[in-house]
């Protein structure tokens, strides 16, 4: 019954995670990031349902805060990145190597 | 007769003052050491001072001994406990050990003296002072120790000091050399004495004389003849016998002063000494270690009077000298208390006649600015007529001319060793023989003949400071054998210390061996004069015939010691060098590139793109999810 949920939320996380590989623009990839907790959250929610019990939905709300925080860290270092170097590509923010 | 028994000084008279012997040098060293170029106006004097106070304080310790009974006249000074019931720091008071204090102190004494004028115009004469009187102090404690510790102390103290002297002038690197073989060499024959000693302790439980020399005969044979050839290992290093000979040719690198007293007259003597002091107890008539002690000498004997005959440097020809009379007292030494009192009469009066030949070549040397080579003297006689009547009289008391120091000495050996061993007695007369041509040689091409020196010398006779210790030693050199030898005045003096044989030498002047040794002699003379006197000397040095050659490289005793030690030993150290750096470091070295080269190339997977490290992550995700999946079904 709750099959579909998981099919769903399986091919939101592999979207997500496509696009985390594969996009260059920091902005897509973070929002990939979200589309891919949020496929997390319908997996725990729909576990939850299935189980008859709430645990699974208090997680996801505490992955909504998690994710809340981290777009806010997540787009100020974006930004700013953006002023300094005119560029929101994630390749071009490579100096941190060997 | 055995040697006496060693008594414990009850105080009293010179002799409880004995120590001042070692002291007052030891003193005067210190003191021109330490006070430095303050001290450079008097040092020399100062030097002379205490050489001659220890003289003074020998002749008291001497007047009181003579004064006691036969019996009393081992005593032992103890002063102070060094090593608790291991060993006293002590003296012994024996006619032996006053024998050399005397010799030393004496002749030690002419050569401070002479040396004021030969260092004269040297800037560093007074740190040479100090060193003598270093010298003079360690030797006189090696002689003077109560037991083999304080011996090997003054023993070092003699290398160590020869080692100074020898490298005096260390700007020439041929003077640094010689200081350093003479220093390495030494050591092979201090580790003999050194075992001997380990063995006398694990023998015996002491090494103090008084106890361990009644107590050798308990010991096996097998240790008795081991502690022997040890000690005599000791000899030959100190003593430059073969096989340590080399050493005291390249020792000649000093200033002459040193030549004579050190190489000559007193250092190289104390291997003599330890075989006559451990005689008795490790070197028993007719034993093994004495038939040894006796083989070396022969051979040393010859193979320095060979060594002797073709050498050009005037002081190189006498260390040859030196040698082979050294040899000789080596020999008289094995043959038990036979001989001993021959080996150190001889000992004594070549400590007068070889200081004088050696201060007469460095008064040659100080006339002809310092040239050694022979073939560029020539006809010296009429400039330095002190010098020439002097070294004229050495010589004929190194060749054993008849009534003259070694004739009485150099015979009473030949004459005892012939009653032990017949062959050695005639290679011993061989010996005198070759020392009767190569002495010849010698003075024929420095004092006769034409003048060969360039237009640039201008020879002139020493000061009085330096001829009047060679005028005093040339006098010893005619009187001292006789008086020593006839009515055997030493052998009877040194009876305590050393025992006496049952019947004692009579000195006949006209026995088989003692003419035979006369007539080689004036045989070799002969040639000498016939082949240096009578033709044209070379100024350079011809190639010479194989066996010149043999001789002049001291028969290639520094080519075998090359092949047998110093190749081998340069391997070791190669094969030690290629075993550190390639196997030790090489483990080492290895294991530390190994791993910078693995994280060099390991960190290149941190590229700095965002994207491939999410990559890593989602496959590691994936791994660990599809192992989980897959351990899960299992």
């Amino acid at each position: 019954m709750t099959t579909h949920y998981l099919v769903l939320s399986a091919l939101l996380f592999a979207i997500g995670g496509i696009g985390v590989l594969v996009r260059r623009n920091a902005i897509v990839v973070f929002m990939c990031v979200e589309l891919m907790l949020n496929a997390c959250n319908l997996a725990f929610v729909t576990f939850a349902r299935q189980n008859g019990n709430v645990d699974g939905q208090v997680i996801a709300f505490f992955v909504m805060i998690v994710a809340a925080a981290e777009v806010v860290i997540g787009l100020a270092i974006i930004v700013t990145i953006f002023r300094t170097r005119r560029s929101a590509s994630v390749d071009d923010a490579s100096l941190l190597k060997y | 007769m055995e040697p006496a028994e060693i008594l414990s000084h009850a105080g009293g008279g010179a002799i409880s003052l004995a120590w001042l012997m070692i002291v007052l040098p030891l003193a005067g060293a210190a003191i021109l050491l330490i006070g430095g170029r303050a001290t450079n106006k008097w040092g020399h004097l100062l030097g002379v001072l205490m050489s001659v106070g220890a003289f003074v304080v020998a002749a008291l310790v001497f007047l009181q001994l003579i004064g006691l009974d036969p019996a009393q006249r081992r005593q032992s000074v103890n002063l102070y406990e060094f090593i608790p019931g291991v060993a006293n720091i002590g003296l012994l008071i024996d006619p032996l050990s006053i024998s050399f204090c005397l010799l030393i102190t004496f002749v030690g004494s002419l050569i401070h003296v002479y040396s004021i004028g030969y260092m004269s115009h040297d800037p560093d004469r007074r740190r040479f002072f100090a060193y003598l009187n270093l010298f003079v102090a360690a030797m006189l404690l090696l002689v003077l120790a109560d037991n083999y510790v304080a011996l090997f102390i003054g023993w070092e103290g003699v290398g160590l000091a020869s080692y100074l002297l020898i490298g005096f002038w260390q700007y020439k690197p041929s003077a640094a050399v010689a200081a350093k073989k003479a220093f390495v060499v030494n050591r092979v024959g201090d580790f003999g004495l050194l075992v001997a000693m380990f063995l006398i302790f694990a023998q015996f439980g002491t090494l103090s004389y008084a106890e361990v020399f009644p107590n050798a005969a308990q010991a096996s044979q097998g240790v008795q003849t081991a502690i022997g050839l040890l000690l005599l290992l000791g000899a030959c290093g100190k003593s430059a016998q073969l096989p340590l000979q080399s050493w005291l040719l390249d020792a000649m690198e000093g200033p002459t002063p040193v030549s004579a007293l050190i190489h000559a007259a007193t250092m190289v003597t104390a291997g003599v000494y330890l075989v006559v002091r451990s005689g008795a107890a490790f070197f028993p008539e007719g034993s093994t270690a004495g038939l040894v002690v006796t083989i070396v000498g022969v051979a040393t004997l010859l193979a320095g009077a060979i060594i002797g005959t073709a050498k050009d440097d005037i002081k190189k020809g006498l260390a040859g000298s030196t040698m082979s009379q050294i040899g000789y007292m080596m020999l008289a030494a094995g043959i038990g208390p036979a001989g001993y009192a021959f080996a150190i009469a001889h000992l004594i009066t070549h400590g007068f006649f070889k200081a004088d030949l050696f201060l007469g070549a460095g008064s040659v040397m100080h006339a002809m600015n310092d040239e050694v080579d022979m073939r560029r003297y020539g006809g010296l006689r009429k400039l330095l007529p002190i010098t020439f009547v002097t070294f004229f009289i050495g010589y004929l008391a190194i060749i054993g001319f008849p009534l003259l120091s070694g004739y009485f000495t150099k015979d009473g050996i030949i004459e005892s060793v012939m009653h032990h061993n017949a062959i050695l007695g005639w290679l011993a007369v061989l010996g005198a023989g070759i020392t009767g041509f190569y002495m010849t040689r010698m003075v024929v091409m420095t004092f006769f003949g034409p003048k060969r020196w360039d237009e640039k010398a201008h020879p002139h006779e020493s000061p009085a400071v330096m001829t009047w210790p060679l005028i005093i030693l040339s006098v010893f050199s005619v009187g001292l054998g006789a008086y020593l030898i006839l009515s055997n005045r030493l052998l009877v003096f040194l009876a305590p210390a050393v025992g006496q044989p049952a019947e004692l030498p009579v000195f006949h002047p006209f026995s088989v061996p003692g003419l035979t040794t006369l007539a080689l002699v004036a045989v070799g003379a002969g040639i000498a004069i016939a082949k240096y006197g009578r033709s044209e000397v070379p100024v350079v040095q011809p190639r010479g015939s194989f066996l010149t050659v043999f001789a002049r490289r001291d028969l290639y005793g520094d080519a075998l010691n090359e092949a047998l030690f110093m190749r081998p030993g340069q391997w070791l150290t190669r094969l030690a060098v290629f075993f550190d750096n390639r196997g030790i470091d090489g483990v080492v070295n290895g294991l530390a590139a190994g791993v910078g080269g693995s994280s060099g190339r390991l960190r290149k997977i941190q590229t700095g793109y965002v994207r491939s490290y999410a990559l890593s992550i989602f496959v590691g995700a994936a791994v660990l999810a599809g192992a989980w999946f897959v351990v899960g079904t299992l």
